[in-house]
């Protein structure tokens, strides 16, 4: 079973909201209907999105991280916002585990979004009809686009490639291998709704340096043999110094 | 949660529906087991169903209010396998059509409606868990998701209804009205038990989710520094009710007194003076109570949704 999903990455997320901006661009000029946007530029905006990014500080100063956290529908292999749908608009595709909704069929009672815990729904004030991430569900089918470009608008616009896409059930695939080797995890766990989207820790910054790198491979006195060139756990002149 | 006033009427104006509904009913089959002598049935019975009928259906409209399409409301009735909320959508329409048969039956005199009365209690019942439900099976709905939310529905409608009844048969049948209010006073005392519990049992909830578990990092000391914009949105709007703990616990006070406290005093004075205007004064206070109680109930809930947005920037 395919499911797609998104992994971010917690380490290089910067923070700079171009997935919400793009999330919103591409959103907002699609076939389902715009988005709403009121009073962008005024005093109280508001609208809808489908992504957030929100900042937390952990430890205390200054012994503090700053963590920029991107929010979006996580697609939970049992979503909860699912079920509770009176009229079936709601829905989890099979053949690729995005959850979505079928903007027709919604009634605008908002039984679904009290259902999700994790608050990633939104009425669209306008519309009058549920919204929520669609994964690009109309990017990463669309042959009209080239397939470098058949990604979600988030994922194309991350600069710090802090957002990974593809099928989590696929052990091979990058996000598969990120989640398993990069501790990539869940978010409230405790209500066992499995989202697919993972998310990846902070991890310690460290350098690694190869043992190639510790010598130089084309020094060109070892190239010229002119001097003699002792093994290097003998003894050489100074004692300090292989070639 | 934000209370909307919608749902707040649709719960609280079917329940006295279907509670006025059940003392008909309890009314007739007392009668028919000859426990009582029965009044002059038909109009008692027709006028009865008849105000039942009302309320359900005024709260049948309220709830059209909620909808941001109510002109697709048809559709609620597609998902009964999974959905509460769907199969409300069924089974209040399927109340209602019984009352109104149960109603046209005594007003015609058919023999059956003690069948028919039957069936429309076994679909009020029905309807009674089908509206907790929609509230009991969110589980992260912690304030919620708890039996006593179904038993609360049950005996808060219920009580009302009887209550309605007593003052109704202050009117139609002098005979119940002894009956019906000291079935009123039973149902709201027996109600403020269980509601109290329901508010013992949530003033002690520990949330089940964190900060911690919501952004998955391991840090005891986490704090919001920006919810990723200024202004607001449905997440900051549709989850918090916007009002201050104390007037929270007005409300929880208000209703406290305005749905169990005066409505007990009225019915016993109403009871022993036989006084029709004390037991409409009881209905009109306890239902303006119930009001408050379901504000509250909407506004108690913490969703957990809320954690991610607890500081603008």
């Amino acid at each position: 079973m395919t499911q797609m999903a998104l992994v971010i990455d917690l380490n290089v997320c910067v923070g700079c909201h171009a997935c919400v901006t793009s999330c919103k661009e591409w959103n907002t000029s699609g076939s389902a209907g715009y988005l709403a946007d009121d009073r962008p530029y005024d005093e109280d905006p508001t609208g809808t999105f489908f992504n957030r990014v929100q900042t937390f500080e952990v430890g205390e100063f200054p012994n503090s991280e700053t963590v920029h956290f991107p929010k979006s529908c996580l697609h939970c292999e049992d979503p909860p916002c699912v079920p509770v749908c009176p009229t079936g608009a709601s829905y989890k595709r099979k053949e690729d585990g995005i959850v979505l909704v079928d903007y027709d069929k919604c009634i605008g009672c908002k039984y679904c979004a009290w259902a999700c815990p994790y608050g990633v729904r939104e009425i669209d004030e306008h519309r009058k009809e549920m919204t929520k991430c669609t994964l690009c569900v109309d990017r990463i089918y669309n042959e009209a686009l080239p397939p470098s470009d058949r990604r979600p608008a988030c994922v194309m616009a991350c600069p710090t490639s802090a957002r990974l896409f593809g099928d989590v059930h696929d052990p091979d695939s990058d996000v598969a291998t990120a989640i398993r080797e990069r501790g990539g995890y869940q978010l409230m766990p405790e209500w066992g709704s499995m989202p697919a989207n993972h998310y990846l820790p902070r991890r310690k910054t460290e350098i690694t340096i190869h043992q190639d790198e510790l010598v130089r491979a084309d020094n060109p006195l070892e190239i010229d043999r002119k001097k003699p060139q002792p093994g290097r756990q003998e003894p050489a002149l100074d004692d300090a110094t292989s070639w | 949660m934000r209370p909307a006033f919608s749902v707040v009427f649709l719960t609280t104006l079917i329940g006295a529906g279907q509670g006025l509904f059940l003392a008909l009913y309890c009314a007739e089959l007392a009668g028919a087991l000859q426990l009582i002598s029965m009044p002059d049935g038909k109009i008692f019975f027709a006028v009865g169903s008849l105000i039942s009928l009302v309320l359900s259906g005024l709260g049948l409209g309220a709830s059209f209010l909620h909808l941001g399409h109510p002109e697709r409301a048809w559709r609620a009735a597609a998902m009964w396998r999974t959905s509460w909320l769907s199969r409300e959508v069924i089974v209040l329409p399927a109340f209602m059509a019984l009352v109104a048969l149960y109603g046209i039956g005594h007003y015609l005199n058919w023999s059956v409606t003690l069948a028919v009365g039957a069936a429309a209690t076994v679909v009020c019942l029905a309807l009674f868990a089908c509206t907790g439900m929609i509230y009991a099976c969110i589980k992260f709905l912690q304030e919620w998701a708890s039996p006593l939310t179904l038993v609360n529905y049950l005996l808060l409608g219920c009580a009302s209804g009887f209550t309605l009844a007593a003052a109704f048969a202050a009117f139609a049948a002098d005979n119940l009205l002894k009956a019906y209010a000291i079935g009123a006073l039973g149902l709201t005392l027996l109600g403020l038990l269980t509601r109290s519990a329901s508010l013992v049992r949530n003033s002690r909830i520990k949330p089940r989710s964190s900060l911690q578990t919501a952004i998955g990092i391991r840090h005891p000391r986490i704090q919001q520094k920006s919810q990723g914009f200024m202004g607001g949105s449905f997440n900051t709007r549709e989850f918090f009710h916007g009002r201050s703990r104390t007037f929270l616990r007005s409300v929880k006070w208000l209703f406290l007194a305005f749905a169990f406290a005066v409505p007990l005093i009225l019915l016993v004075s109403g009871i022993l003076i036989t006084s029709a205007a004390l037991l409409c004064a009881a209905f009109v206070v306890q239902y303006a109570g119930l009001i408050a109680e379901r504000w509250f109930f909407f506004a108690q809930a913490n969703h957990p949704q809320n954690l991610y947005y607890q500081a603008i920037s």
